[in-house]
């Protein structure tokens, strides 16, 4: 088996600013052999290594039907991501990965999707619904539920317009901090939970964001008739090995790098909201 | 994998050095205890003077001696704070050799060059923390390819104990004090002998080697009474029957406040534990910036570092810390892995510098809880 700790060189083929402390790199794999090889599902994520600096567990954010050039969405916030910050198109990143449990996407088909998400959240999900859209007549409707604090924190603005106005689709966006330019729905997501469904028993979620969402709002949902076996959350936990061996990432039973980071709610339910867990 | 009774021999305790010095002649690297700076650690044996002869180890709560006893025993002190471990998941090791060129950088995986270890003197907890590191390391989703580079060249000589320290509790755990397999050769030192048994093929035709007589009967007989009294002998016990969901259900008990107010978070239990396998990875580029071994090393989640993530920390204080290692140790392991995290070596036990015993600690948990008031002022009174 090929030693899982090698990292592979990418290039930065662009960097998308998004907002004052995030950036999109678009990354290709260097080799071209590894460049064929490689595949990914939506919701998994990889290794993403500075030399010199270090690595960081970043989800891919592109779409899994491209995957010659892997997005990954990254928010300047620790150390090996400020020194990311300063990278531009040209300049090499190194991958190790996919890795972990994507979204359950073959087991969404026929059925209404609800995706759920809460700032940066919404990042991991995003090839999920590109996902989606190109196999659009396989999937019942969809909603989107996206929340932000300011409306500064909303990213991808023209994908959610761009979603919007497709056939059997919603998209409802909240800020619980909103300024005069906010002009959708005002206070947190959970608000949004009013019938997200009008078939709940063929209703399918996928949540990513604070764990405080999730430990509020999936209640909601399961009260309107939505099973606990059809929501899956994305959950983040201190990453570093990818292959469930380093300890760090573990939400009780779990490793989340290998057995998530997407993980279906009844089996973490009892874990969430527990501290220190 | 041959059973210990088809293949065994007398070994007279004075032709010791004929087993080490069959081993060299095999080629391995013979490591066996040897007493350093008051303890006893892991060093090369050449000579069976090197082995602590006429020693005993005594082990309380935070305390480790090595007394002379002035006997003849070769085999009295059980163990020092290292167990197998170090010899397969190596507390440092670089991982990969990274380059830096003029567009990007290259990388290539640096494994550990192939090495034949024999170890002489491990325990039966010691081969039931390597048996879980193999599961660990070796049978899970991923193969570590450095683990499984170690583990290939170790061949290893057990010692079945005969005396107890007051921190063992193996024989609750159903680990010990007898090997009963993961051993290529086990002995029992019964006075100015040894039964020598054979656990492996590698084991069977190092034996055959070295053209002993079979053991009698009755010198088997007496090693399995030493073993088994020193089995009742053991003072400590853990009771896992309720384990995992007891475990799970304390999250929120009293106890954790108390222990936390005793703990050091000063990671010693972590790194003696057979068993512990978290580790992290550090990227150290030379002064030149141009290369980077980038090496692994052991972590423990008793760090500041262990539960971070973007700006917060998952487990801040020391209570989540010790509730970490502790519910991570006796109960999700069961779920990830199948077995317990614990082995009953108490090396914990001895080697925590107040002196926290995990089998007082686990029957405390699962207790009813008191008011935390209450259990504090018992500690002031105390």
């Amino acid at each position: 088996m090929a030693n899982p700790y090698v990292i592979h060189p990418a290039t930065i083929v662009e960097k998308i600013q998004e907002a004052e402390d995030i950036n999109t790199y678009r990354l290709q794999l260097v080799d071209e052999e590894a460049r064929r090889q490689f595949r990914f599902k939506a919701g998994q994520f990889n290794m993403v290594y500075l030399f010199g600096v270090g690595e960081v567990a970043i989800s891919i954010v592109s779409d899994p039907d491209g995957p010659e050039v892997l997005d990954h969405t990254i928010r300047t916030v620790g150390r090996v991501t400020k020194a990311i910050a300063d990278l531009q198109p040209g300049e090499t990143l190194g991958i190790r990965g996919p890795f972990g449990e994507g979204w359950p996407l073959e087991e969404a088909k026929g059925r209404h999707v609800v995706i759920v998400t809460g700032g940066l959240g919404c990042a991991p999900v995003v090839g999920a619904i590109e996902y989606i859209f190109r196999r659009r007549a396989q999937y019942g409707s969809i909603k989107i539920l996206h929340g932000v604090k300011t409306p500064h924190d909303l990213l991808y603005r023209e994908r959610f317009d761009h979603w919007r106005r497709a056939p059997d689709t919603e998209v409802l966006l909240t800020s619980d901090q909103p300024d005069k330019t906010w002009s959708y729905h005002i206070g947190v997501v959970t608000e949004l939970f009013e019938h997200v469904t009008n078939d709940p028993a063929k209703s399918i979620v996928l949540m990513c964001g604070p764990e405080i969402m999730m430990r509020l709002g999936v209640p909601i949902l399961l009260r309107q008739g939505i099973p606990a076996t059809a929501v899956y959350v994305s959950l983040e936990r201190h990453m570093e090995c990818g292959i469930g061996l380093c300890g760090h990432c573990q939400m009780g039973p779990y490793f989340l790098c290998k057995d998530g980071p997407v993980m279906r709610y009844d089996r973490v339910e009892r874990w969430l909201g527990r501290t220190g867990v | 994998m041959v059973t210990a009774s088809e293949t065994n021999a007398v070994l007279p305790t004075a032709d010791l050095q004929r087993l080490l010095d069959a081993l060299s002649a095999k080629g391995y690297r013979v490591i066996g205890p040897m007493v350093r700076e008051g303890s006893v650690v892991w060093e090369t044996i050449r000579r069976v003077p090197d082995l602590p002869i006429g020693r005993r180890d005594q082990q309380e709560p935070g305390r480790y001696r090595v007394e002379q006893t002035g006997s003849s025993e070769i085999f009295g002190v059980v163990h020092g704070p290292q167990s197998l471990k170090p010899f397969v998941f190596a507390p440092r090791e670089p991982l990969l050799q990274i380059e830096r060129s003029k567009d990007g950088f290259t990388t290539s995986p640096i494994l550990p060059e192939p090495d034949k270890v024999a170890i002489i003197g491990a325990r039966a907890c010691d081969l039931a923390g390597l048996a879980i590191q193999d599961r660990i390391f070796l049978n899970d989703t991923y193969r570590d390819p450095y683990y499984a580079a170690r583990r290939e060249g170790l061949f290893v000589i057990a010692v079945n104990c005969t005396r107890s320290l007051q921190t063992c509790f193996c024989a609750s755990m159903d680990t010990g004090p007898r090997a009963k397999t993961g051993f290529d050769l086990a002995l029992t030192e019964v006075d100015d002998r040894f039964l020598i048994e054979a656990g492996s093929e590698a084991g069977r035709d190092l034996l055959s080697g070295l053209s002993l007589p079979p053991a009698s009967e009755d010198l088997a007989g007496e090693a399995t009474r030493r073993i088994e009294a020193c089995a009742r002998n053991q003072v400590r016990q853990l009771d896992c029957s309720r384990l995992p969901h007891a475990l799970y259900e304390a999250h929120e008990h009293p106890r954790w406040d108390e222990v936390a107010g005793r703990c050091l978070a000063c990671t010693n239990c972590t790194m003696v534990c057979p068993t512990c396998f978290c580790h992290t990875v550090e990227e150290t580029p030379d002064l030149s910036h141009q290369h980077s071994a980038h090496p692994r090393l052991w972590d423990s989640c008793f760090t500041q570092q262990h539960g971070y993530i973007h700006g917060k920390n998952i487990r801040p204080t020391i209570k989540d810390r010790y509730r970490m290692w502790l519910t991570h140790k006796l109960a999700s392991w069961i779920d990830q892995f199948g077995t317990s995290g614990c082995v009953g070596c108490g090396r914990c036990i001895t080697w925590c510098p107040v002196g926290i015993d995990l089998t007082e600690e686990l029957p405390a948990l699962l207790a009813p809880g008191v008011q935390p008031s209450i259990a504090s002022q018992q500690m002031d009174n105390a």
